[in-house]
């Protein structure tokens, strides 16, 4: 079916089956490959994007389901917020393997956007939903409280 | 995984796989490649091969030969020669060169190296790859002479153009400069450097000149990995590309007797189905197309040979093992003697499952083959292997095949892989279809998780017996596993004398003073495909040691700091790692309430970890670790961040497999699939981490694995100290801790 949705800002027409996941319009008919498949399943938040601003696992979003909505990647988050969160990244290296990663600032963004400074149980609620097997969560938690601290 | 047995493997498989043998490792024939023009490229020249050289140099050969690039326009590239799957390797061997070179951290690149088993091997294993946490141990000379050849060629050209002599010119922070007031940049110099006579001989920097080894800087990939850019295999797009999902046996060793691919042909977006040793695959337009395609295959399989027991089944087996004497591994006196004798004897038996790897960024590999060429794109952590395994199955030469090593999402050990059998898998569906388009395999969670090369079971038994005094008097250690190796084409030359090193690691190397111990093995075969696993045999053996210690120590009434110290006078290392980590945690002091600490020690790699975890037990009889204190000797930290992420990440690593890993099988088939059933650490299990490194002038030694295994014993050990409860059998949620 045709599918009008806008990416990252940007409305894009595209031509996709009605039960293809989200995931796989971004990667692979879009080509923004920053949004990774990890499970399938929802179970471990690689895929993790925005949707009109809410975040969620992209591999259980259908195709049919965005017409007409808005999603914004790791490529195209650039609000104030999102760039404290990617500074806050690279500041403290938090990335090992990195293929996690964008799920997890993705996660970190829209927790933020809720709770302006997090404890560490509100850190726990929001991103207990994203695997990190190098189990960087250490630095993800310790990221996340210095870009509030930013911002 | 020793060094020396990894080498002969590697040499071996090289040698089957290209059917010719590998040139001896040497590197002494040294001679650089100069090219005018573009800058200034050095490295280490081939020894000769015995048969035609393995990697031809592409278009791009300029890179092939090299370890440095200086660029006129100022960047200074370095070549990687090792996979870089989140340990920080590109990060690490880019340092030893910036060191030496006296180059601006912030014009460095990294460039993954081809596959070039003579100019690229590990030095010590004598081919391409990594593992055993050595990347960094092996390059630190090599990589640092690559440096400090280049700095000379800069300087020596600096000096001719600016008519001073060579001891006047000054190279720092990427800027070469004199007293004058003249200046260039590197890569202003870097062709006239191309056109100086090699230095046949440099003299590398003395510590306490470090500018860059020792010190907190930031990662290379970093920015590509925080904003999207950075290209794993599974994000390689290429014009006319196909994906491949493949319908593999459910049971370990059953191969297909028939398929019916109608369903399969007829989902939207599948391109063809073929059928190849190790399954069905079917090739699609995208992915989503593939892995439907896949799902509506029917497979018959042919179980005949395949392995059908459940693990109930084989835990079973082990356990009357453990009542038979195995081969020795280790005798030191007459363990049984001293044990008839003792004042008091301590057993415990212990269990291991079946552990997957599940790094976040499935197996996949990307080939391209015409038939008389072919490229291969994959996170290859053995490129020697992988590449070998390549030719093997397309039939070509090795020159013919290029194999591009892409940043991996995590391995674990997964992609160290002896079989290379990923790559094999991929290159034979790459020749079942038979059209020169680029073919994507992809693995999902499901076919990661229930694709074996598991961490193997282990079930082990130690008998340790005390004299009247408290005194260790004798410790009897009986492990009883699968081989790692046993099973592989190497197995008569890797497993000696009925011991395979990898089971019996870190028990066969027990550093207490105890004057009668013995360590025997069991090996079993099973039909069930395993593999090493971070920190491999110290994954068990770890445990098994650490936690008997803390037995000991309660039984003789000593604390279990104390208790260890008093038997490593002569192992000042492990002393020193263990002294540091109980300071910095506060050892002897009291813990919050509720709280209780355990600490553990253990050596692998030629690291010396201790750990102390703080643990809050619950009412219920759960608990959380709330607090990992770590201290690793590993000589030179290169980067100490980098050292202090892999002690973070290696202890939730070890702490989530504690807790929740587990691979079962049922009649054969493997009861997990995907996070839901093989459940991984998240956010909240992570403890705080406080990691210290414990100043040294030895070499570098490993990091990635080291700080994984130690924590497993800590915490068992801390929950055995307030409740008296042994952890015997793995995982950990298996077993409610309430005690006093």
């Amino acid at each position: 079916m045709a599918i009008t949705v806008t990416i990252n800002g940007e409305a894009r027409k595209i031509e996709a089956a009605p039960d293809t996941p989200l995931l796989w319009v971004i990667r692979d008919e879009l080509g923004l490959t920053g949004t990774k498949f990890g499970c399938g399943a929802a179970l471990c938040g690689a895929c993790s994007v925005h949707l009109d601003g809410e975040v969620v696992r992209s591999c259980q979003i259908l195709a049919q389901d965005v017409d007409g909505r808005s999603v914004t990647t790791i490529e195209g988050a650039r609000d104030k917020i999102a760039l404290a969160v990617k500074a806050a990244w690279n500041k403290l290296d938090v990335a090992q393997c990195g293929y996690c990663q964008s799920g997890q600032i993705m996660s970190a963004i829209g927790l933020l956007s809720q709770i302006a400074k997090p404890t560490d149980d509100d850190i726990d609620k929001a991103m207990d939903g994203n695997v990190c097997r190098c189990c960087t969560y250490h630095r993800i938690r310790a990221a996340i409280h210095e870009a509030a601290h930013a911002i | 995984m020793t060094h020396s047995s990894l080498t002969d493997i590697f040499k071996l498989s090289v040698e089957a796989a290209l059917g010719q043998p590998l040139a001896s490792a040497q590197s002494s024939r040294r001679s650089f490649l100069k090219l005018s023009g573009a800058g200034l490229v050095l490295g280490l020249a081939a020894p000769q091969l015995d048969g035609p050289a393995l990697a031809a140099p592409a278009a791009n050969g300029l890179a092939a030969d090299a370890f440095v690039r200086i660029a006129p326009d100022n960047t200074v590239t370095v070549i990687i020669k090792h996979l870089d799957k989140g340990q920080g390797a590109a990060t690490g061997l880019a340092t030893l060169v910036a060191e030496e070179l006296d180059a601006g951290w912030a014009q460095i690149k990294t460039e993954f190296a081809p596959s070039d088993p003579v100019r690229y091997k590990n030095l010590a294993f004598g081919i391409q790859g990594v593992g055993g946490s050595s990347g960094l141990s092996n390059s630190y000379e090599q990589y640092r002479r690559a440096g400090a050849t280049a700095r000379a060629m800069i300087v020596a050209a600096a000096a001719k153009e600016w008519g001073v002599a060579v001891r006047e010119v000054v190279v720092s922070n990427g800027v070469v400069s004199i007293k004058s007031g003249k200046t260039a940049t590197l890569g202003a110099m870097a062709d006239a450097a191309a056109k100086q006579a090699v230095p046949s001989k440099v003299t590398l920097k003395t510590p306490d000149k470090f500018v860059f080894i020792g010190k907190a800087f930031p990662r290379v990939d970093s920015r590509a990995k925080t904003n999207g850019t950075a290209k794993f295999t599974f994000d390689l797009q290429m014009p006319d590309m196909l994906v491949a999902v493949m319908a593999r046996p459910p049971k370990f060793g059953a191969t297909v007797a028939s398929y019916y691919a109608t369903a399969a042909e007829k989902t939207p977006g599948v391109v063809a189905v073929v059928k190849v040793p190790q399954g069905v695959a079917v090739l699609a337009k995208s992915t989503w197309a593939a892995i439907k395609g896949r799902d509506a295959l029917k497979v018959s399989w042919d179980e005949s040979k395949a392995e059908t027991r459940s693990t109930a089944d084989i835990i079973g087996a082990y356990k009357a093992l453990l009542d038979k004497p195995g081969t020795s591994a280790r005798k030191d006196g007459d363990a049984e003697a001293a044990l008839a004798k003792a004042a008091k004897v301590v057993s415990a038996d212990f269990e291991f499952p079946y552990l997957a790897h599940a790094p976040m960024e499935t197996l996949d590999c990307v080939v391209r083959s015409t038939g008389s060429s072919a490229e291969v794109w994959t996170g290859s952590q053995m490129q020697t292997l992988d590449h070998g395994a390549a030719c093997s199955v397309l039939g070509l030469k090795p020159e013919a095949v290029q194999l591009h090593t892409v940043w991996a999402g995590g391995s674990f050990g997964r992609r160290a892989i002896t079989n290379s059998h990923f790559v094999a898998e991929a290159c034979e569906i790459a020749k079942a279809y038979g059209k020169p388009v680029p073919i994507k395999v992809i693995w999902t969670r499901e076919d990661d998780i229930k694709g074996g090369y598991y961490r193997p079971i282990y079930l082990h038994r130690v008998r340790a017996g005390l004299d009247t005094a408290g005194n260790v008097v004798a410790w009897h250690h009986r492990i009883v596993g699968q081989s790692i190796l046993a099973g592989t084409p190497f197995e008569g030359q890797m497993v000696k004398g009925g011991i395979d090193a990898t089971s019996v690691e870190g028990a066969s190397t027990l550093p207490y003073a105890i004057p009668n111990l013995s360590v025997e093995l069991h090996s079993v075969t099973i039909g069930v495909p395993v593999l090493w696993w971070r920190s491999v045999g110290a994954t068990h053996t770890a445990h098994a040691t650490e936690h008997m210690m803390d037995l000991l120590a309660k039984e003789a009434g000593k604390d279990p700091v104390a208790f260890r110290l008093a038997l490593l006078k002569d192992k000042p290392r492990h002393a020193g790692a263990l002294k540091l980590a109980a300071e910095k945690a506060g050892w002897g002091s009291p813990v919050p309430p509720g709280t209780t600490r355990g600490v553990a020690l253990h050596e692998s790699f030629q690291s010396y970890v201790a750990q102390i975890a703080d643990v809050a037990l619950k009412p219920d009889g759960s608990f959380k670790v709330v607090r990992v204190v770590s201290a690793i000797d590993c000589g030179i930290a290169v980067n100490p961040d980098v050292v202090h992420a892999q002690m973070e990440g290696g202890i939730g690593f070890g702490l989530g497999a504690a807790l929740r890993g587990e691979i079962t099988l049922k009649g054969g088939n493997v009861e997990q699939a995907n996070f839901d059933t093989y459940a991984p650490l998240r956010m909240s299990d992570m403890p705080k981490v406080e990691s210290y490194i414990v100043p040294s002038a030895e070499a570098p030694t490993g990091v990635g694995e080291p700080g994984t295994p130690v924590v497993l014993p800590a915490v068992a050990n801390a929950l055995f100290s307030a409740t008296g409860q042994r952890t015997l059998r793995l995982p950990m949620t298996k077993q409610i801790y309430k005690g006093t």
